[in-house]
């Protein structure tokens, strides 16, 4: 650790000190910064630093070993191409959030104990919503609003586990935990949400597509890897994660192949790709923690790289809609093939990034024997060059010309994705380097006969289905609208649930109001009946009918005496 | 011939020479699957198929119109 600072520390001080600086100026500072970082960082020793006791506990706010230093690395490289992507754009509080969202993220990687890891959990989702806001159309607006709600509550469980951890064991390491207790359930959950767990997923798919242009390449790269990284410290070899990432490997795809935002597509993709880390986490093996780290790293670039690209296209068109856009090659045509980098990196083309990475994780699968769950990552990958691989690109800048021209991208925005798209290629193309910074030392050949032509195979024979599904016109039409996901039970049920409640509760006390109001005006009318000033006891009765009736009596008297 | 179609069949002539290639190369298989004769690219093949078409079925029953969630819940009933 060069200079002795801290991890994250230089980008969140310096996202403070970015309204003192102007123009270009500025842009030489925000790009300086995430470089000085990682020079701080590079071959850092490993251990823990400014450990301090707090009442009876140890904070630790800084340790460096292999696996966060990986993940340190790729945050440092992702805050830098984000701030390249985003040079363009002069809107002072995307600048801040961004710098101060990455530096948060990067500190949580260095995290040594919970709460430690807590605060930068929770600086994380309140610095990176303003990415989302600062879009500032009401959607917008509502789907941040949605996101920090689930991201603090995320961050409130976190809290939760540790002060319980803290209770039965006496210590707040961050450390490997095991299942047994609520503690290490609630944290799981902490995770878990910020890892898009299925069921807990829709804040991905439903935010990352309203923020900002720039907003979403930076929100690509680190929640959802900090949470993968939080799984790989804290549950490592926990084997409901292997069957929870298979699923997540499998279900968003079929949202990706129906979903029209093409934005929204990478964020069902993105959730896919986390599903291949997350079994990696499960099977827990030194191979598999590695075929984590390296996915999660390779993913950051091309994941970014594909966010970059319908970036550039929604800055240039205005829209990012499958349904309208079409033959853009014409008007951007490096933007196309940095895409088509992306594209063929996430589907793990021999010679691309995502080939060495997601190797690992296979093959830990494999070797472990489970066959089921090597099954539906299979699926998975076809699945994932089929909508990441094929669709993104082809929608956007090929399939039927939209007739829309347009200027290619920023040169900006293309310096960015030139840098990510040579990175894709270098990592994929000369695997040692990636493999020296993995956690565990590597004895593995990605580029073995069988494994480059099998691979191809199960790559070109997807390619094949979507050709033969386009020829026979048996592919869905990319159409104007939203599906239904998980998100409808709160956006939708819950809300309407709770305002049927609240109908029917005002509707009954109405009711039971009205009924008793019924009932005592009923009881106020029989009286007034008898005693009103109509009423039968309250009437003036006639003199003469009073002598008359006196008569009777004494009548009637008269006889009774003498009988 | 146009693009469209020298795509489709190169697609289509490279995916059988794949398939020859499987005859050529000794595997190294975990599990006995992979010892079927090209395996992989059937498998990819059905997958791709089969997914797609599961879409398709499902987006009929979860298609909305895009301001399905515009309308203010407090104005309307259950399912406005």
């Amino acid at each position: 650790m060069l200079w002795g600072i801290p991890p994250g520390f230089l980008l969140i001080a310096g996202a403070l000190l970015v309204p003192l600086f102007a123009g270009p100026w500025r842009k030489a500072y925000m790009t300086i910064l995430p470089i000085a970082g990682l020079w701080a960082l590079a071959g850092a020793d490993h251990g823990s630093f400014y450990t301090f006791s707090l009442f009876t506990y140890e904070i630790e706010p800084v340790r460096i070993d292999a696996l966060s230093l990986i993940f340190g690395y790729i945050f440092h490289i992702a805050a830098l191409l984000s701030v390249v992507y985003a040079w363009h754009n002069d809107d002072i509080i995307e600048q801040m959030a961004g710098l101060a969202y990455a530096g948060s993220g990067i500190g949580a990687l260095f995290a040594g104990d919970l709460i430690t890891l807590f605060v930068y959990w929770e600086a994380m989702a309140v610095t990176s919503v303003f990415l989302i806001w600062a879009r500032r159309t009401d959607a917008a607006y509502k789907a941040g609003m949605r996101y920090l709600i689930i991201q603090v509550g995320s961050g409130v469980l976190l809290l939760s586990g540790a002060i319980l951890l803290a209770h039965e064991t006496g210590s707040i390491a961050f450390v490997k935990m095991s299942l047994g207790s609520l503690a290490t359930w609630l944290i799981l959950i902490a995770f878990g949400i910020k890892c898009a767990f299925p069921f807990m997923h829709n804040w991905l798919q439903d935010a990352y597509p309203e923020a900002t242009i720039t907003g979403t390449v930076f929100l690509s790269a680190f929640t959802t890897k900090c949470a993968v990284y939080a799984l790989a410290r804290g549950f490592p070899g926990t084997e409901l994660l292997i069957y929870v990432g298979a699923a997540m490997t499998a279900f968003p795809i079929f949202y990706a192949v129906i979903e029209n935002d093409l934005r929204r597509v990478l964020a069902y993709s993105l959730n896919n790709q986390l599903g291949f880390m997350v079994v990696g986490v499960g099977i827990g093996s030194a191979l598999a923690i590695n075929g984590a780290a390296a996915h999660a790293f390779a993913h950051i670039l091309y994941k970014a790289l594909l966010f970059m690209s319908m970036g550039a296209v929604l800055y240039r068109v205005g829209t990012i809609k499958g349904s309208e856009l079409g033959g853009l090659y014409k008007s951007m045509p490096l933007t196309t093939i940095f895409c088509i980098v992306g594209a063929a990196s996430i589907s793990a083309f021999p010679l691309f990034s995502g080939f060495i990475a997601k190797s690992l994780t296979l093959s830990a699968v494999a070797h472990e024997g489970y066959l089921v769950v090597w099954l539906i990552l299979l699926f998975a990958s076809a699945g994932v060059f089929h909508h990441s691989g094929i669709k993104i690109p082809y929608f956007a800048f090929f399939a039927h010309d939209s007739g829309k021209r347009c200027k290619e991208a920023p040169v900006n925005m293309l310096i960015a994705m030139g840098i990510t798209a040579f990175l894709c290629i270098a990592i994929g193309v000369y695997s040692p380097w990636l493999y020296s910074l993995l956690p565990y030392a590597v004895d593995y050949e990605p580029y073995t006969v069988s494994h480059v032509i099998n691979q191809t195979q199960l790559l070109m024979f997807s390619a094949l289905a979507f050709a033969v599904l386009m020829r026979f016109k048996i592919y869905p039409p990319e159409l104007k609208s939203v599906n239904l996901d998980f998100d409808i039970t709160y956006r939708k049920w819950l809300p309407s649930t709770y305002h049927w409640l609240i109908t029917v509760t005002r509707d009954g006390w109405h009711s039971i109001l009205e009924d008793l109001r019924n009932a005592v005006t009923g009881v106020i009318r029989q009286m007034f009946r008898h005693h009103g000033p109509e009423g039968i006891l309250a009437r003036t009765w006639p003199t003469g009918s009073m002598a008359l009736w006196v008569a009777v009596l004494l009548g009637g008297f008269l006889l009774l005496y003498y009988l | 011939m146009k693009n469209v179609n020298k795509v489709y069949w190169s697609v289509i002539i490279v995916c059988g020479l794949l398939f020859i290639a499987d005859a050529l190369y000794h595997k190294h298989p975990y599990f006995s699957l992979e010892t079927w004769f090209g395996f992989y690219g059937l498998y990819g093949f059905i997958a791709c198929i089969g997914l797609v078409l599961a879409a398709k079925e499902m987006r009929k029953m979860l298609i909305r119109d895009e301001k399905y969630y515009d309308t203010d819940n407090r104005d309307n009933g259950d399912d406005a």
